[in-house]
């Protein structure tokens, strides 16, 4: 997959992602207050396919679902990052937002585009014709991207066994 | 080679002797946890797309405390619609309104040392208080375990975090988790296993094992666990929970351990986090005095019953400052009743506090009690990441009950050992 460059910086957090006082609003209307905080341009801005890509932590704190899924609905491709929270790194393969740990995003700036192969984290910086290095996404992780997330991965699975 | 609580516990739930650090194995769940906000509503469309229900009603446990009670339409659907799906579902233990998940869960006996165990929010590490491996998850994780009854992991390293010394006056387990969070960051944990051991641990009491375990997730780690021992099988017993083989769930003295880290609680002074992180902890002394609007004594985390008495210990005979507000929200019913009984809440109204319902209340932006804009808040909470109890401008200051308390008196903030 290839997209386009948002950059933020370390500690960016579920609450920031999907703020909680907005948390009982339906997906499209809570996904327009995303990163609000940190900033207020992004859910207006972004596009198809772009990329986020952040610091140490990214998606620490609460479970929420809707911290990754907010992304998912605003056309966000992957996130990368050195390091992710526990959770929100389940929850991002889940819903089928591919999650990347890579520890040379200093090599990547905003809107610079990117290319990403998921099965060996390789990221290749196209703007700056830089090949970076990111870890391989697991192999049971890739079976939940490839069947689009955990819902489309159990529907195939009980089927089979139906 | 020796194995650690949280790998014993692991192998037993994936069916192995023994398991690795970093291999990936797929567990049984001994029990399911979730709440109003992260299970039915956000499970229900997806378990109907599957066409399957539950693994087995007995092994979840369902409570409502995020939207309890409801403050609107929109909260009170989202109620509605969590008590219609724990009937269609048969789900035999289901709390509605009766206090926050991570204290309900274990004081109605539902936790036992050794077992597996998931939760639908972040905090579920409290439940490693008790002797469990126990760690949060989202909605489409928990839906995975809620129709499979398994999960998969990671097999996490053990970080064993040691604490000597005997803790001071007027301070509390919630001074060291703060303590933890500015020495080792938010990812000190890096989504592993923390091991909290030595004396200090010891001599704590169930409730303040259940803070410091609560407060794993501010350290990003996966779960956080502190090895049974007579005072968690007694606590356990008294709940109506079977203790079982307790003894067998001890890390082994040839056990191995990614990092030790040792703190020493003799000197610790009272920690105070600055908006807006956990990890900008500092010692009271050193923290500005802040002029605060709202003094918060809530959440899984900081209003436990021993979390109130800390509260009246500090607030009996004295008032809340004068155009300040100390508001209240015990964690449970039950601690509710408790309080009442001993007399706790009298003193706590007399000093000016208003009580909120048992339940979630504005620590995490869902409830009553939420911030305006530019309000500054001290909280006996977990978490204070920007705006994450009200208005993305509002603040939040972390502090133990003790030190909210005293604050509350003084107006702001202020070493709790100047107040007792």
């Amino acid at each position: 997959m290839a997209g386009r460059v948002w950059k933020f910086g370390d500690d960016v957090n579920t609450d920031v992602l999907a703020p909680g006082i907005y948390i009982k609003l339906p997906l499209e209307d809570l996904a327009s207050h995303c990163l609000e905080a940190v900033e207020p341009n992004f859910a207006s801005y972004v596009q198809d396919g772009d990329i986020v890509v952040g610091g140490v932590n990214f998606g620490m704190g609460s479970s929420r679902e809707q911290a990754a899924q907010v992304l998912k609905a605003l056309g966000v491709a992957a996130v990368i990052a050195p390091s992710f929270g526990g959770i929100f790194y389940r929850n991002a393969f889940n819903l089928g937002l591919p999650a990347i740990v890579s520890n040379e995003i200093d090599q990547i700036a905003a809107e610079q585009e990117l290319k990403i192969v998921l099965k060996t984290g390789v990221i290749e910086n196209i703007t700056t014709g830089k090949q970076l290095a990111g870890e391989a996404v697991p192999e049971n992780l890739m079976d939940l991207v490839e069947a689009g997330g955990l819902v489309p991965y159990l529907e195939q699975k009980l089927n089979k066994k139906g | 080679m020796g194995q650690s609580i949280a790998e014993k516990i692991i192998a037993k739930a994936a069916g192995k002797k023994t398991v690795q650090t970093g291999e990936i194995v797929t567990c049984a769940v001994d029990l399911a946890m979730i709440h109003d906000s992260g299970g039915p509503r956000r499970v229900k469309p997806a378990m109907e797309k599957l066409g399957v229900g539950v693994w087995d009603p007995a092994k979840i446990v369902l409570v409502s405390d995020h939207f309890a009670p409801c403050t609107d339409a929109e909260s009170a659907a989202i109620l509605k619609l969590t008590r219609e799906w724990a009937a269609e579902q048969g789900i035999l233990n289901f709390y509605d309104q009766q206090g926050i998940c991570h204290v309900v869960t274990p004081e109605r006996g539902h936790l036992a040392p050794g077992m597996f165990a998931v939760g639908g929010d972040s905090h579920s590490p409290t439940g490693g208080a008790f002797g469990c491996y126990m760690f949060g998850i989202g909605a489409t994780d928990m839906l995975g375990v809620l129709v499979t009854g398994e999960t998969w992991i990671k097999v996490p390293e053990t970080i064993r975090i040691n604490w000597s010394g005997q803790l001071g006056t007027g301070l509390a387990a919630k001074d060291m988790a703060l303590k933890m969070c500015a020495t080792l960051g938010m990812d000190g944990g890096g989504y592993q296993a923390i091991q909290y051991a030595g004396e200090t641990i010891r001599n704590l009491d169930m409730l303040e094992r259940m803070t410091l375990c609560n407060m794993a997730a501010e350290l990003g780690a996966q779960a956080g666990i502190i090895e049974p021992d007579e005072v968690t099988a007694a606590y356990v017993e008294a709940a109506g929970g079977t203790p079982g083989d307790w003894r067998d769930f001890q890390s082994d003295q040839d056990a191995t351990y990614a990092v030790t880290h040792e703190f020493d609680a003799t000197n610790l002074e009272p920690q105070v986090a600055a908006p807006h992180s956990p990890a900008n902890a500092a010692d009271v002394s050193a923290i500005e005095k802040a002029e605060i609007d709202q003094f918060y004594i809530g959440a899984c985390t900081g209003a436990k019953l021993g979390d109130l008495k800390m509260a009246a210990s500090i607030l009996e005979g004295k008032k809340v400052a004068k155009g300040k507000r100390l508001t209240i929200a015990p964690a449970s019913s039950q601690i509710l009743t408790q309080a009442t009984k001993q007399g706790i809440i009298e003193i706590l109204l007399d000093a000016g506090a208003s009580l909120l319902p048992p339940g979630c209340g504005a620590c995490a932006g869902y409830g009553v009690g939420v911030l305006a804009e530019d309000e500054v808040c001290l909280a006996s909470t977990a978490r204070n990441f920007q705006g994450r109890m009200g208005a993305s401008s509002s603040k939040v200051y972390l502090a133990s009950p003790y030190t909210v308390a005293a604050s509350a008196v003084t107006g702001h903030i202020v070493d709790p050992r100047e107040v007792l």
